[in-house]
């Protein structure tokens, strides 16, 4: 049987464990022996573990935590806060960890704050995750009166407070340096780097940001070890993850699989494959800021190396189908219309170009669109690509564009040379 | 508007909530950390911020009105004009795109007689396009005030708007 440590203490009726129960089936066990290791104990066995950021940049979670400076180097307050602003279009695995095992998360954020020494941690929330906002308050309440959070915990001397914020709502927080501008009461704009975030952060302070799910993997690997975690995964990288599928699948939802299950597994044997009457035309594989994958690529693993191989990126590793039934256009137009819309404003690439992008995507999807459009179309792929500015929103935009200009070439053709669209009448049909 | 509302409106913060408001900032580090939840605050008790009350709050976070509007207005989930008794964020990211968002929008968008972004006739309900709301295996999804809805269709949508009173 595949183990699923994320999931193994979630209960049939979804309702979270409280403090008892999840002691009841081990929690709390890898805080108790992780405030007897030694933060670079720990550092160094999550290192061995090969965990890497489930948020989708995918970077080595114990590097993160190594980046900032020891005790000793600086006596600077210093802060470990948890990135549960999930609004990449297409993703709802944070949601399900922060609902249904809220302790578990609260255990990997007491371990990452000893490692990295914070004193103090922020759970950043989507403010439209109700839900999770009252489960995580609740879980963080029982862990205090438990003695694994607050002062002297468990006698280690180390203490920690949890705050549970409840975000405004926009996008761009869930980049970590505009996260720290929005939990600093400001507009939510990103920050230039350098400096890094591991050194000055939230008030200027050292930071690090992890994704729900990074943490969620923390006291398993603490408690079971590196090589466990590491023999976990079909790929490189350690552990598992929740993979999941929305779109006309015949059962659309989350799966904890091995890291680097291809994903024509994912997509054919958990989700069942297309419903009667529905052909699956690409795929966004982890979110809208991941490029297209087509069906000659189905036999891909999903693991961060093997899918940006083929061109496009794991994401968040939550996959979005798109059927026969509806434009490819039309879905490009969608995406773009978000990134457009959840632009801050602050850099003028992006806050000019991709409402342009929008407008060029509508025009076409209308049949109002001209040849030379697509010659512009590519022009801003480069034009809001990476390095053109200031944060990554951006150049994720331009990665479903870049991919869909390439794949559905003939589509965009035929908009233009029919000056229609061939999909019209399902543009507002439920199916 | 109708003058009701604007009476409303123009009733001050008064004192429990300028004193709830003061406990929040306590536990922040800087005052001003503590304003969407001041904000969210103020929306909870007059469904809106109106500009007298941005004002209020922005002097108790000693920040300046427009400092806090331009924070104010950055966010999705503030609302600086009047809204509905309940609000319906509707979900209009991809997933539900795919599932059928657009038909949905177009259904609630008969049914109460307004565009998206627009307050009914009625005052009863505000319909908002709000993005991917992490329910994607249930699109098409949406949300009432506090309450999530999945799996939505015509006569989903017609159930929860009888029962949204």
């Amino acid at each position: 049987m595949i183990e699923t440590p994320l999931t193994a203490t979630i209960q049939p009726d979804g309702k979270p464990l409280d403090v008892t129960g999840y002691e009841r089936v081990g929690g709390y066990q890898a805080v108790r022996k992780a405030l007897k290791m030694t933060p670079e104990a720990i550092i160094s066995e999550i290192k061995s573990s090969k965990l890497r950021g489930r948020g989708g940049a995918g970077f080595q979670t114990g590097r993160k935590w190594e980046a900032v400076p020891k005790r000793d180097e600086a006596l600077f307050l210093r802060y470990l806060i948890v990135n549960a602003d999930e609004m990449e279009p297409g993703s709802f695995k944070d949601r399900l960890l922060l609902e249904k095992t809220p302790h578990q998360l609260i255990e990997g954020v007491i371990i990452g704050a000893f490692a990295i020494q914070a004193t103090l941690a922020y759970i950043f929330v989507r403010g439209e995750y109700v839900l999770a906002l009252e489960r995580l308050a609740r879980a963080v309440v029982e862990a205090q009166a438990r003695g694994y959070v607050g002062r002297d915990i468990l006698g280690s001397g180390f203490s920690l407070t949890i705050h549970v914020h409840a975000s405004g709502g926009r996008y761009i927080c869930g980049e970590a340096s505009a996260l720290f501008s929005a939990l600093e009461g400001r507009r939510a704009i990103p920050r230039a780097r350098p400096p890094r975030s591991a050194v000055s952060g939230l008030w200027g302070k050292p930071s690090v940001v992890n994704n729900v799910e990074t943490l969620c993997c923390v006291p398993p690997i603490i408690e079971r070890g590196a090589n466990w975690y590491l023999g976990l995964s079909r790929s490189v990288d350690g552990g598992t993850k929740l993979y999941g599928v929305s779109g006309r699948v015949k059962r659309p939802g989350l799966w904890e699989l091995p890291f680097g299950t291809p994903l024509n597994e994912i997509l054919f044997e958990h989700a069942g494959g297309m419903q009667e009457g529905y052909e699956c035309r690409a795929v966004l594989p982890g979110g809208a800021s991941t490029a297209f994958i087509v069906p000659e690529s189905f036999d891909v693993r999903m693991d961060f190396a093997s899918v940006q191989k083929i061109g496009s990126s794991l994401g968040t590793g939550n996959i979005v189908v798109l059927d026969q039934r509806r434009c490819p256009i039309g879905l490009l137009r969608n995406l773009e219309h978000f990134f457009a819309q959840e632009s801050c404003g602050w850099c003028t690439p992006c806050r000019d170009g991709l409402p342009w992008v929008e407008r060029i995507l509508t025009a076409i999807e209308a049949g109002e669109g001209k040849v030379e459009d697509l010659e512009l179309l590519i022009h801003h792929v480069s034009f809001l690509g990476p390095g053109c500015t200031f944060c990554d929103l951006a150049p994720g935009a331009m990665a479903p564009l870049a991919s869909g200009l390439k794949h559905f070439r003939s589509e965009f053709e035929r908009h233009i040379n029919e000056k229609a669209c061939p999909w019209h009448d399902t543009k507002d049909a439920w199916t | 508007m109708s003058t009701v509302e604007q009476d409303f409106v123009q009733e001050p913060l008064g004192p429990r909530l300028r004193h709830e408001i003061a406990t929040i900032t306590r536990h922040a580090e800087h005052k001003r950390a503590a304003c969407i939840d001041a904000l969210k605050l103020v929306q909870k008790r007059f469904r809106f911020v109106s500009d007298g009350h941005l004002a209020e709050v922005a002097a108790l976070l000693e920040m300046t009105p427009a400092e806090l509007d331009g924070v104010a207005t950055f966010y999705n989930l503030i609302f600086r004009r009047p809204v509905g008794r309940h609000v319906i964020l509707l979900c209009d990211s991809v997933a539900c795109w795919v599932m059928g968002g657009a038909a949905a929008c177009a259904h609630l968008c008969e049914r109460l007689s307004v565009k998206p972004g627009e307050t009914t006739a009625d005052g009863r309900f505000t319909l908002l396009p709000i993005v991917c709301l992490g329910h994607c295996d249930h699109a098409p999804a949406m949300m009432v005030d506090e309450d999530l809805y999945g799996d939505l269709d015509a006569a989903r949508l017609d159930d929860i708007l009888r029962r949204s009173r």
